[in-house]
């Protein structure tokens, strides 16, 4: 491709201690569009994020990020990202609107500059209500919507955002999502990293999934899903009879059945016609009630669980993200 | 998104005066974003304030009573120099808590990602704590005058004095700037520096004439930058100063050994937290 990439590492390699927390990352993606970078906790995505952003100096390898070489110019690189982390990195003594001030001081843009992208941030953000209000305050939906709006004070065209829904409840996921996809169509190349296979799977233009600080495989949803093969079998029985009901289900498996937590269990399959009645039968003859059965498409926890062997958090399907632990049911507005 | 006709690329800054220009005011930005730390936590001062006015009363109505100094003069006259570089030494701690507490709360994080001179996060703290220093050294000498405190000297050489404790409060601030930056955790690096801090500023001869300390805590407290410190005040401020008969360098020279201190610790320290901050990322 003739286009330089907006983000591009080769061979990152980090180690804490007794830790390869990267263990030879590479990856790239061009401008204008969103690489999710998938992976279990402690996979290594923060830290090749980190070392992306000029906060960590890796033990080996290079990065170049905006056309710039991450640890020969770190300032200029600086100047042309945005970085919004899985906590929020603000100032609690200051109100939202000091918040982003001081982020447009600091990133040079003069105090009237400053202000001024302050109100368009503020009133992009719903925070309207609570500019002059004490960041102590705010809820975590808040926060986290204040934390993104500082990534985007100097308009950055290169944009990161680590785990940007945890924790977030379904709503603000979802308007976390629209804005994400605002601004890529306003240009901007966003590296995105999630647990949330859902959310790689709606955003990402290209995908690549790390554990223990590799990359072990990478394509858009739909290659990583066809590496996955056949459809799957998915259903839920009671817990007691679980194992007596793979046992059934290994009789028509391509694949290990794979349980699930909660009575679920995933099995791939040769799709053909009858394929389910049979196999409620086969269930129910060995006295196996059924509560739920589904034949789909592979997602991309299959392609996890096959890639790695564990699920992420929200494998199974219709799971809701894990619950808020902060009272975040505010992404629409302010609290009263 | 809002389609702004504003060309927000930061401005690049050119040329050294260019730089020191953005630097300049990179300092006052994390500076004034301190100040309104202390204004909507006043509790945040009550080193530079409570306590100074704690410590000198106290201090000067227990000790004065009873104390002979060798060679003569008031106690009180005596005790407030020391005092003045106990609350500056002590008072320091600050520093440690402040930065200890950025790094907690994380919003460090957000300032090494901007384009940003790194270097004055630690410059607009050490800043808005030499204000601090300031008002504490103030608050010393006020509490001392009605408590009977009296310099002997003219305005200038009293200026000196004050401004040279003030000069070393700042220096040691730097030092309790690397610990911050080496702990990370706002209680225990307020911990760690009371109790580094401490028996500096007491094995000293800020309340006691060294010349009856046990050899070795005599020849530490001889040459103990606080030492040196408080005997320079009192020459300048012309009060009583018993370590003038002492025969080793720092006591016969004290203003030259406390300057000669506070740009050592300045020079070490500043270099020291530097690094510390920037030791992992990638410049």
């Amino acid at each position: 491709m003739a286009e330089p990439l907006a983000i591009e590492a080769i061979g990152l390699r980090k180690r804490f201690g007794a830790t390869q927390a990267l263990d030879g990352v590479d990856l790239g993606i061009e401008p204008g569009r969103v690489l999710g970078v998938l992976g279990p906790n402690g996979a290594g995505k923060t830290t090749t994020v980190r070392v992306l952003t000029t906060l960590l100096r890796p033990d080996a390898g290079h990065a170049r990020v905006a056309g710039v070489d991450v640890l020969a110019q770190p300032g200029l690189v600086r100047a042309r990202i945005g970085v919004t982390g899985q906590s929020a990195t603000l100032d609690e003594l200051l109100s939202g609107r000091q918040n982003l001030v001081m982020v447009g001081e600091l990133s040079r843009l003069g105090r009237r500059r400053a202000a001024t992208r302050a109100d368009e941030l503020l009133e992009r953000f719903d925070l309207v209500d609570a500019a002059d209000r004490m960041v102590k305050g705010y809820s975590g939906g808040m926060r986290r919507r204040l934390d993104l709006a500082a990534s985007l004070v100097t308009r950055p065209p290169v944009l990161f955002l680590d785990e940007p829904t945890t924790g977030l409840d379904p709503t603000s996921r979802l308007r976390m999502w629209g804005i994400v996809r605002e601004l890529v169509a306003d240009g901007t190349t966003v590296l995105l990293t999630t647990q949330y296979l859902d959310e790689a799977d709606e955003l990402a233009d290209q995908i690549v999934v790390i554990d223990h600080g590799r990359v072990i495989a990478e394509g858009t949803a739909a290659q990583l899903k066809a590496q996955v093969g056949g459809e799957r079998l998915a259903l839920r029985v009671g817990r007691d009879v679980v194992d007596a009901a793979a046992g059934v289900l290994r009789s028509y498996a391509t694949a290990p059945v794979e349980h699930l937590d909660d009575g679920h269990l995933s099995v791939q399959v040769d799709q053909r016609s009858g394929l389910i009645t049979e196999v409620v039968r086969a269930l129910d003859t060995n006295d196996i009630e059924v509560d739920e059965i589904e034949l789909r498409r592979p997602s991309l926890d299959d392609v996890f669980f096959q890639l790695t062997g564990t699920h992420t958090d929200v494998a199974a399907p219709g799971t809701d993200p894990p619950p808020d632990h902060d009272h975040d049911h505010d992404m629409q507005g302010v609290p009263a | 998104m809002s389609t702004s006709t504003l060309e927000l690329r930061p401005d690049a800054a050119t040329g050294v005066s260019g730089r020191a220009t953005s630097w300049l005011r990179d300092v006052w930005v994390m500076t004034r974003r301190n100040l309104i730390h202390v204004r909507r936590e006043p509790q945040q001062l009550s080193d530079a304030t409570i306590q100074p006015v704690l410590f000198t009363v106290l201090f000067v109505s227990i000790f004065s009573a009873s104390m002979v100094l060798p060679g003569g003069g008031d106690p009180k006259d005596f005790l407030v120099p020391g005092l003045l570089a106990l609350n500056l030494t002590t008072g320091s701690v600050g520093t440690a808590i402040g930065l200890a507490s950025d790094l907690h709360s994380g919003v460090i994080e957000r300032l090494r990602t901007l384009p940003m001179s790194q270097a004055s996060v630690l410059f607009g703290r050490s800043i808005s704590d030499l204000l601090a220093t300031t008002l504490c050294a103030v608050i010393v000498l006020v509490t001392g005058w009605f408590l009977g405190w009296r310099p002997t000297t003219g305005v200038l050489s009293i200026l000196a004095g004050f401004a040279l404790v003030v000069f070393f409060g700042y220096a040691i601030s730097w030092f309790c700037g690397c610990l911050g930056l080496l702990i990370g955790e706002p209680e225990s690096a307020q911990g760690i520096a009371f109790i580094l801090l401490f028996p500096l500023a007491f094995v000293s001869n800020a309340f006691a004439a060294t010349q009856g300390m046990p050899t070795v805590l005599r020849v530490i407290a001889n040459w103990n930058p606080v030492s040196a410190v408080t005997a320079a005040v009192r020459e300048l401020f012309g009060n009583p100063n018993p370590s003038s008969t002492i025969e080793v360098w720092p006591m016969q020279h004290p203003v030259w050994a406390a300057a000669l201190w506070s740009v050592a610790i300045l020079v070490v320290c500043a270099t020291t937290a530097t690094w510390l901050y920037r030791r992992h990322t990638a410049d």
